[in-house]
């Protein structure tokens, strides 16, 4: 399926906008942070059609009214767990393994 | 000129007078001491009062579980006689997966009785999730505002998560790139919203706490006889710390209290750059050590969570260590919880190693897990961005740079942070905030006594050092 490039006046998607350009900001940041613009994503239902990167108001789920430029429709989540790290897979085994051979040896003071 | 941000700040405490449900100025003695006592007893709810609340919102009363197959694993390799039997109290089990579903319910709760239309909170933790939670079943509005992002608009996979768990209990999630304007922003969302901010330093928040501290010490003594000789807390802002220690002292327990935290020490907290070069948003020094020394950097004019009144140790521990535990958790008792409230965990098998057999630790908190908020999750979003993963000494990391998982248990060691240093920073902030010239009261002296849980005369020592410089 292609991408969905437009909305329409009642989906749900979410506008991002540029909320302090560096020379608002916090006077007081790191050179990394303050040679950026504080950027804001917010959510809600298009109060308009329009295209991504269309200038757009939405209402947000508290009723707010936020506007900037479209930058998701019907926006999902796609983070994962990942493969397993491999330097924790040999854990579980490593240390049920330990727990037995302390409970084999010291039967009388294990498990308390 | 004033550019926006100060502009905003400038009207910091009216906006913050109105939105707060309290009048603080009430408390205030002098430039330095305040009444703590008085400011934590103003909203008049008894333990009971809060526990009715609390159940109401289907909030605490979660298990207490001994975690015997971690107790013999630690045995196994402690001295003779040592190796303290631990416990963890499940707070994974409340509504929205955390312990701050304790200190949400009691604002949600007063925000309702007060006929605010809403709450906001400033939060990528898990408070962001009990909030929106507790807001849902009492029908209220509610906005969080999430440091979500860098400017590249790459996000930590677990404050991802936390911006879905928000919206999944129908919060608004404002999402900002990295920087403490985080709280001028939500200043402008009070002033337009008239909402409640459901501050995580407000007496409200903290109080709801207590009933942890409470609960473990009853449930403690039903197992075992007797409160926990020691309690191990994750710390950061303070009021987990602040407002279990005040639940145990009010059940009469005399416990140890221990905090722990994540050693991000050399990563600094509002760099663009460093935002994802850790793996732990929270329960870390870069929040732990600052709000230790200084509570009133707060977004309240009085600060309810006040770690260093409470603390008897401070231990740090690795990202890597944390990592290991959270995994041998799962293998070992079957709980699978998330990395952030393991910190506490980390410290604890440390801990226990160097206690008698018949000492009891209790975890006092778990988080829950799922995608992104899970420990394979952060170790993978880890190495794509630079910082190195490999398996050896955990001593050897280098937070932002490395992370080194344990090869054995034996290697978990978690390392005592100088609490004469936090007293010593914490008194020079409360003398710089005071102005210049302000000699402190006898007053004054004992408060600060009260709030770096130490004495006026060693209190005057740390004075009479700072002036000599």
């Amino acid at each position: 399926m292609a991408d969905i490039t437009r909305c329409t006046a009642g989906d749900w998607v979410e506008v991002e906008r540029v909320l302090l350009e560096p020379v608002d900001r916090s006077t007081n940041l790191p050179e990394d942070t303050a040679a950026q613009p504080l950027m804001v994503w917010v959510k809600g239902f298009a109060l308009t059609d329009a295209a991504l990167g269309d200038e757009l108001s939405l209402e947000t789920m508290t009723g707010r009214t936020v506007s900037g430029r479209l930058s998701a429709i019907n926006p999902g989540y796609f983070h994962t767990f990942g493969r397993p790290a491999p330097e924790l897979t040999h854990v579980g085994r490593d240390l049920r393994a330990r727990v037995a051979a302390y409970r084999a040896s010291a039967p009388a003071k294990a498990g308390e | 000129m004033a550019n926006r941000t100060e502009a905003i700040l400038a009207r910091k405490g009216e906006i913050m007078r109105r939105a707060l449900g309290m009048d603080y100025s009430q408390f205030e003695r002098s430039p330095i001491a305040f009444d703590y006592d008085g400011m934590m007893a103003a909203h008049g709810y008894s333990l009971q009062d809060i526990v009715g609340i609390q159940r109401a919102g289907g909030v605490g009363q979660t298990p207490l579980l001994e975690l015997r197959n971690l107790t013999d694993l630690v045995r196994s390799y402690s001295e003779p006689g040592h190796g303290a039997r631990i416990f963890v109290k499940d707070e994974a089990a409340n509504m929205a997966g955390s312990f701050k579903d304790r200190r949400a319910s009691v604002s949600i709760h007063v925000a309702k009785e007060k006929g605010y239309a809403g709450v906001i909170a400033a939060t990528s933790g898990n408070y962001g999730a009990a909030v929106s939670s507790q807001a849902a079943r009492a029908g209220l509005a509610c906005i969080i505002v999430q440091e979500a992002f860098d400017s590249r608009h790459v996000g930590q996979p677990e404050i991802v998560e936390k911006s879905r768990i928000c919206e999944a209990f129908g919060a608004e999630v404002v999402q900002l790139s990295v920087g403490p304007e985080l709280f001028s922003h939500m200043l402008e969302l009070l002033d337009e919203t008239g909402y409640l901010a459901a501050s995580l330093y407000s007496a409200f928040g903290v109080s709801g706490i207590e009933t942890l501290g409470w609960e473990l010490a009853e449930e403690m003594t039903a197992v075992t006889g007797a409160p926990p000789t020691h309690v191990i807390v994750t710390h950061a802002g303070g009021g987990n710390t602040t407002g279990t220690a005040r639940g145990l002292k009010r059940a009469g327990a005399r416990t140890e209290i221990v905090s722990a935290s994540v050693d991000l020490s050399g990563l600094h907290m509002a760099s663009d750059a460093d935002f994802n070069r850790k793996s732990f948003t929270t329960g870390h020094t870069g929040f732990g050590v600052p709000f230790a020394t200084w509570p009133d950097r707060a977004d309240v004019p009085r600060n309810a969570a006040r770690a260093l009144r409470y603390m008897d140790r401070y231990l740090t521990v690795s990202q890597g260590e944390v990592f290991y535990v959270t995994e041998a958790m799962a293998k070992l008792e079957g709980l699978e919880r998330g990395p952030s409230g393991n910190t506490a965990m980390a410290a604890a098998m440390s801990l226990a190693r160097d206690l008698p057999t018949d000492a009891t630790v209790v975890v006092q908190e778990t988080e829950y897990t799922g995608a992104g908020k899970h420990h394979w999750a952060q170790l993978n979003f880890a190495r794509e961005n630079g910082v190195e993963v490999r398996a050896g000494d955990p001593t050897e990391n280098v937070p932002g740079k490395s992370i080194i998982i344990p090869e054995r248990p034996e290697q978990i060691r978690a390392r005592d942070f100088d609490l004469g240093k936090i007293r010593r920073s914490y008194v020079r902030n409360a003398l710089a905030h005071a102005g210049e010239g302000y000699v402190p009261t006898t007053d004054d002296i004992e408060f600060l006594a009260a709030d770096t849980n130490s004495t006026p005369a060693a209190v005057e020592e740390i004075i009479a050092a700072l002036k000599a410089t």
